[in-house]
Order: C-alpha cells, then structure tokens, then sequence
C-alpha cells in the first residue's frame, strides 16, 4: 500500500503541467479562449493528442496508450490547477470509456483512435431536463428501423454538446437503457448550444427520428454505472487541482493584501479559515486519490466513487465559498481568477452527483457493514483481513 | 502507487488482530468497548501481557524493546488495537517519557527506567501543564533552586491524567527565572509522587469522572541525579515528547468501533414501528461520519506510507485536528440516538435503560477534551496557517 507516483506518473504531471502552463499561463489567457466558441482551444487539444493524452487510457490495439487511471487522474489534476476548458474527461473518460467498455473492435478502432489523435470530440449525451443523476434514460427513446435504428427526444444540458462530432446517447429501449451513436450531421437532430457559468459549452440537443447505430446491445445500465463512476472520480481530481490553486491563491493574497496598515495574514481569523481549507483539501485529495487506486485494483468502483464524491463535493463548495471570502470584493470580479475557480468547483459539483445526492446512496448501504476497511472488501479485491 | 498492503502487510495486520482479540483478556476489552471507566489493574495487566509479546514499545530503540517497525507497521498495530478495544499502553510511559529517556537520559537512567516503564512497574503521570500556562506552556511558574545535590521544587502544575494512579512525575520546571526566552529557563526533572511536599488533589470533570488532578509542590526535595538531559534544554525534550503525543492521536480504531456501536444502536431503538437505523435522515448522519473517516483513514495511511526522508508529511497535521472532531462526532451520535435514555447517565440497579444508553452522555462530555488536549485543535489550526500556508 503506497500513495507514492512514480517517475513516469512524475515525469508525465510534470509534462502536462508544462503543456497547459503554457496554454493557460494566466487567467486572461484563459478568459479568451472561453469567451470564443466552441469555448476551448483547438490548438491545445491538438497537442494533447500530439502528446499522447487523449488516448491515455485506450487500449493500444484501439489507438490508445494503455495507462491506469491514476495516469488520467494525473492529468485531470492539471486541467483542474489552471481550469483548462479542454473537454478531456467528457471526451476520453466518459464518451471514450462507454465507447471502450462497450463497443465493437470496429467502433473502438474508428472512434477511440479519432479521440486519441484528437480529431474526434465525443460526448455522452445523457442529462435530460426533469430527472437528475440517474444512470438510465427516459426522456429518448430508441425505435429499431430495418438495419438500424433512430432516436427520439431531448437530452439536456449536453457539455460540449454543439461541438461535439459524435454524440453517445442513452435512450429507452424494451424498459432498459440502451446505447447509441449520432454523427453531427445525422438528419433529424437539432443542436442549441449556450455557454455556462464556468465558461464552458452546453447545448439543447433534440432528436426527432435520427438516425443512429446501437452501441452494443441491449440494456446498458450497468456500463453507464460504471462510467459515470469513472467520470466522477478523474472529476473528482480536476476539483482537487482547481482547489489547490483556489487556496494557494487565497493564502497568496492574506500575505499581500494590506488592511488596517498591516497583511491580512494578522488577523487570526483569517488564517484558522484558511487552515480549515487544507484540511478540506487534504481530507478530499486523500479520498480522491484512493478511488483511482480502487479502479485501478479492480475493487467495488462504483461504491469507491460515491465516497470521493462526497467527501469532494463537501470539500468544494468549503473551500470555494471560503476563497471568494477571504478575498473580498475582488473575488466576485470577473477580471479575478479566484471567482472563476469557485465556479467551476460548482459546475463540477452538479455535472454528475453532487454531495448530498452521494450521501444519499452511501446512506442506503450504511447498514449492510458494521465498519469500512478501505483496504479490504469490497474496494481491494483479494485483500483486508476477515472480520470475525 | 497501490491500495492492497503486501502479503507480509497483511500477514502482520492478521498477527495483530489475533493477538489483540485472542490474548488480552475479555472483561478488560469489554469495559473499553462499553465506555466504562478502566482501572488502574486492568491497565497493568494489559501493559503487561503487551510487553511480554513484544507489543507495548515497539517504536522504541530496539536496545531498550522496540522493534524497528515501519511507520505503517506501528500505524496497523495501533488500529488494531482501537479496533479490538484493548486499552492502548500508557501514552505517559510508552509515548512520552519513556521515548525521551531513551533519546536524552544518561547509561543509568536508562537502565534504572526504561525497563520498568516498559512494562508499567512505575506508572508515569505528566507535570506540564499550569493554571496559568496550558497552549502557552512556556510560561510555567513551577522552580527547581538548585540546593547541595538537590533540586527544591516549587509550585503547582494541573491537568494531571491518572495522577492518582502514578508512582512518578516527568515534571517541566523553571531552572533559569532570568533566559532571555521564557522557553530557554526549562529544565526537565523526575521525581516520585510519594516524595514529602507532593499534594495531589482529583479534579472532578462535568462526566462525574475523576480523572485528571491539581499536583501540589512544596519544597520537595529531588536530588541532582533525576534532571533528565541538560539544564535548561528541557522545552526541547518537552516539543520531542509532544511530538509524539500527536502521533496516533486520530484514533480512527476507536471511532470506528464507536460507530459500529451507532449502527447497532439504532437498530436497537423503535420509532414510529420503524428502526431508528431505518430514518434516512438518520442513517444519512451516520454515512457521513463514516465517509469523513474513511477520509481521515486514507489521509493517516498516506501519512505513515510516504517514504519521504524522515520529514513529517505536511498532511500529519491533519491527522489530530480531524481525528478528534470525528471522535467527538461519534460521541454525539450516540447521545442522539440514545435520545430521551441518555438521561438515565447515573441510574443502577433497578432501572431498565440498557448501560450503553446510560454513559453515551457522560462520554459526549469527557471527550469534549479530545479537541483541546495534546494541542488544542486552535493550536493546530496555527500550525497549519504558519508551517504549511506560510501566512
């Protein structure tokens, strides 16, 4: 049992960080890029694929490198440090990773290496107004015709979802939720894209007998479970790296920052909060970093998930509050970074499950366990020691 | 990076386990795990059956009993131990001064303590804190003049944990009135509590415990040999001792026994011909408690696994801070559920409230002190602020 990245895991943190800093080098870079569609920087995402991290957890014989998930954590990490707007775990780890668990050789090999060479954008188009978080579809329903198959309904918000040139969409089919694939230029279906708070995209997307192919067959629940749960948890480590920078940029500002004739750093009532907020931080990087490694053991992911999302989603609405806070007034400005970072902390928080919605869950299973072994069942398999 | 521990992890995690559920006795494990008052026999029996396998010191030097174990290995031995109930080796003895004498003390003092701490022989109670010095302890009042070959000691110290139960006192006195840093004028002797001039007066706490204790100073005699260390250097030995009073003070074994107890508890309580386990608010209550100590778990283990070189993890002081929230937390709940029978704290024979319901009050009170013991958690705030944020 370790916590420790090893060189490779060092020298590609290091490698991406470097990429993004350059990207993202401050905060009006940024302001820029998602002022203008599609709210991301093609070129950024070109080199993302050039350097080999759109296809990162691919298999190889799908075009990808065959990394772990604390190799995507990584990178999620760094795209939450500078709040990079690149769709990389909506495109790689949740459209990719149901494409991967899912789809025939020949979809894998034709959509998972578009991603990975970064000239294919896919997203999940999951969200539909009126129901939340839930891992089946209701409001699009799928209707074989001859060979294939058309699709009918309003999936909504979909992130990315104007630009995206391939959408995986769940729909209704015998009672079950089924999978599909739409091409942007697919007859019947309509795209109204918006920007969101956080400077990203979202779009409107109806279908209205589009057509679309089956990503493998039958009732798909469980692989949304599972990648939904995986979504959440690279997720999960984008919110550790924007609040890493949330806090360093706050304890920046309580050491500058002159009230009264002296730093804001005097006044202990000040400071105490800021500790709070590591704690926060740390409590959350701990849970969040556990979840990966449970992935990547092949442990209980789902459940992994829900942990980390909880103790995240507590840890970022803490610390994001408390940023804008300690910084005054210059932390609602739009001109400042810090505002920009809680907003997005809250975006994260809503995309697939937020705090309570986890507690909920956890709250249902509390009873089946008389304690948790985080080392042991069901979250490392083959490992812990049996109770008695 | 990688969750399983190693099959050797493993293996020593299984030894502890069934050392800890299979050796110490039943009845001693029992009253820790219903809250109850252990005495001071049943801590020295469980010291001793802990040091005869090799268990009460293991994080000594391995000439005076320790057993060079890894951080994670003492990590996993002392959850263990939470999660069997045993009560832990005396922190006086085993934590505090016992690891100074070894690190400090001359060749004699050694082999005159360490053995017989080791293994509770002498009982050790902690003379540090003042009334008018507790987070600042650098302002203790208590002298030592020196006389001849002895040191005259007087003054009061407070806060004294198992006082009543001690054979000897590591005490921090003023040797030097005029350092230029208060801190600098501290010396650390030893002495033992039956010297004449030593009072000791049992402080009743808010649970109706007596636990902690006033000690009394006058014009006790101690001689030259039992200053440990060097004069005026005893601040640096009292920071070392309080560094190890941090450490598996998040006792995150024993919380989760605690809320086992919870879970238990509730389903053990009829509300509306329901489970009190079944209320989703609840059992909502009792998740997040959970879900926090996962966190606060995970955060020890990559505290005591890092491999950086000796430095403390910046993380570490997490570990207190939380800890004793969560402790604190579980305490709580169990009053909740307790509901209306845990006003029954004092009730005896003759009363139908089950004895687990009776203490959860007196409990929720003593372990208000979790958060302001070993550095109050105000302390750890600062610690956090100034050594990690840099503000």
């Amino acid at each position: 049992m370790n916590f420790d990245y090893d060189s490779e895991q060092n020298d590609l943190r290091e490698a991406v960080r470097g990429l993004l800093a350059r990207a993202y080098a401050d905060s009006e870079q940024r302001r820029t890029v998602v002022k203008a569609e599609p709210g991301f920087d093609e070129k950024t995402w070109s080199r993302l694929a050039e350097m080999g991290l759109l296809g990162l957890p691919f298999a190889e014989e799908d075009g990808g490198m065959g990394a772990g998930p604390v190799e995507v954590a990584i990178v999620a990490e760094e795209i939450g440090r500078v709040l990079a707007p690149e769709p990389f775990i909506e495109t790689v780890v949740l459209a990719g990773g149901l494409v991967a668990a899912v789809g025939t050789a020949e979809q894998r090999a034709e959509i998972l290496g578009g991603i990975a060479e970064g000239t294919t954008i896919a997203i999940f188009a999951h969200a539909e107004p009126g129901t939340r978080w839930t891992a089946t579809a209701s409001g699009v329903t799928a209707t074989q015709s001859g060979d294939g198959w058309t699709l009918t309904g309003v999936k909504e918000p979909v992130p990315s979802g104007a630009r995206a040139d391939v959408l995986v969409v769940s729909a209704v089919v015998d009672g079950g939720t089924g999978l599909f694939l739409v091409r942007a230029d697919a007859e019947g279906l309509t795209r109204t894209g918006y920007r969101t708070h956080d400077g990203t995209r979202a779009a409107h997307v109806r279908f209205d007998g589009t057509p679309a192919v089956a990503l493998g067959t039958g009732d798909r629940t469980a692989a949304i479970e599972r990648a939904l749960a995986e979504a959440r948890i690279a997720y999960g480590h984008e919110a550790i790296g924007a609040m890493d920078t949330a806090l360093r940029t706050t304890a920046e500002y309580l050491k500058t920052r002159k009230q009264f004739g002296v730093t804001l750093n005097k006044f202990q009532a000040l400071t105490f909060r800021a500790a709070d907020m590591y704690v926060s931080l740390e409590l959350a990087r701990s849970t969040a970093l556990w979840a990966s490694m449970v992935q990547e053991a092949g442990g209980d992911v789902v459940s992994a998930a829900d942990r980390a999302r909880l103790q995240v989603s507590r840890a970022s609405r803490h610390i994001g509050k408390e940023a804008i806070q300690l910084h005054g007034g210059i932390g609602v400005t739009a001109e400042y970074s810090v505002g920009h970072y809680t907003s997005r902390l809250t975006a994260i928080d809503h995309l697939l499950g937020d705090g309570d919605w986890a507690l909920a869950r956890l709250a249902g299973t509390v009873a089946d366990h008389e304690t948790v072994d985080p080392l042991g069942a069901p979250y490392a398999p083959g490992g812990g020691v049996v109770t008695g | 990076m990688r969750l399983q521990l190693s099959p050797e992890l493993e293996a020593f995690r299984e030894e502890m386990r069934t050392f800890f559920t299979t050796q110490v006795p039943q009845e001693i494990r029992d009253t820790v795990a219903a809250h109850r008052h252990v005495s001071k026999e049943q801590y020295i029996e469980t010291q001793r059956v802990l040091n005869a396998a090799g268990l009460a010191v293991p994080h000594w030097p391995v000439e005076w009993g320790g057993r060079d174990w890894t951080p994670l290995q003492r990590h996993i031995w002392r959850e263990e131990m939470q999660l069997a109930n045993v009560p832990e080796p005396l922190a006086f003895n085993t934590s505090m001064i016992g690891p100074v004498l070894a690190a400090f003390g001359n060749q004699e003092q050694k082999e005159r303590f360490l053995a017989k701490t080791a293994n509770l022989d002498i009982w050790w109670c902690q003379g540090f804190s003042e009334p008018d010095a507790g987070s600042d302890l650098a302002s203790l009042r208590t002298t030592a003049v020196r006389d001849g070959d002895d040191w005259v000691v007087n003054g009061q110290k407070t806060w004294t944990t198992l006082g009543q139960h001690a054979d000897w006192i590591f005490c921090l006195v003023r040797t030097d009135p005029t350092a230029e840093k208060k801190q600098r004028g501290i010396s650390l002797l030893v002495f033992p509590m039956d010297s004449p001039g030593v009072t000791l007066r049992p402080i009743e706490l808010v649970d109706g415990g007596f636990e902690v204790n006033e000690v009394f100073f006058e014009d006790v005699r101690v001689p030259a040999e039992n200053l440990i260390g060097e004069e005026n250097r005893g601040w640096d030995y009292a920071k070392f001792l309080l560094g190890n009073e941090r450490v598996g003070i998040a006792r995150i074994g024993s919380t989760k026994r605690m809320l086992a107890q919870a879970k238990e508890h509730a389903r053990e309580i009829t509300v509306d011909s329901r489970s009190l386990a079944e209320d989703p608010h609840m059992a909502a209550r009792i998740a997040e408690v959970e879900n926090e100590l996962v966190a606060l778990e995970l955060t020890a283990l990559r505290v005591v696994a890092n491999s950086a070189d000796g430095k403390p993890h910046p993380a570490s002081s997490v570990l207190k801070l939380r800890g004793s929230e969560l402790q604190q937390a579980a305490t709580e709940l169990l009053v909740d559920i307790a509901g209306p029978l845990s006003l029954a704290s004092f009730a005896d024979e003759g009363s139908d409230v089950p004895d687990w319901a009776r203490v959860t009050t007196p409990h929720y009170l003593n372990y208000r002190k979790v958060s302001i013991y070993g550095g109050s958690n105000e302390v750890q705030r600062t610690i956090i602020a100034g050594s990690i944020l840099g503000l």
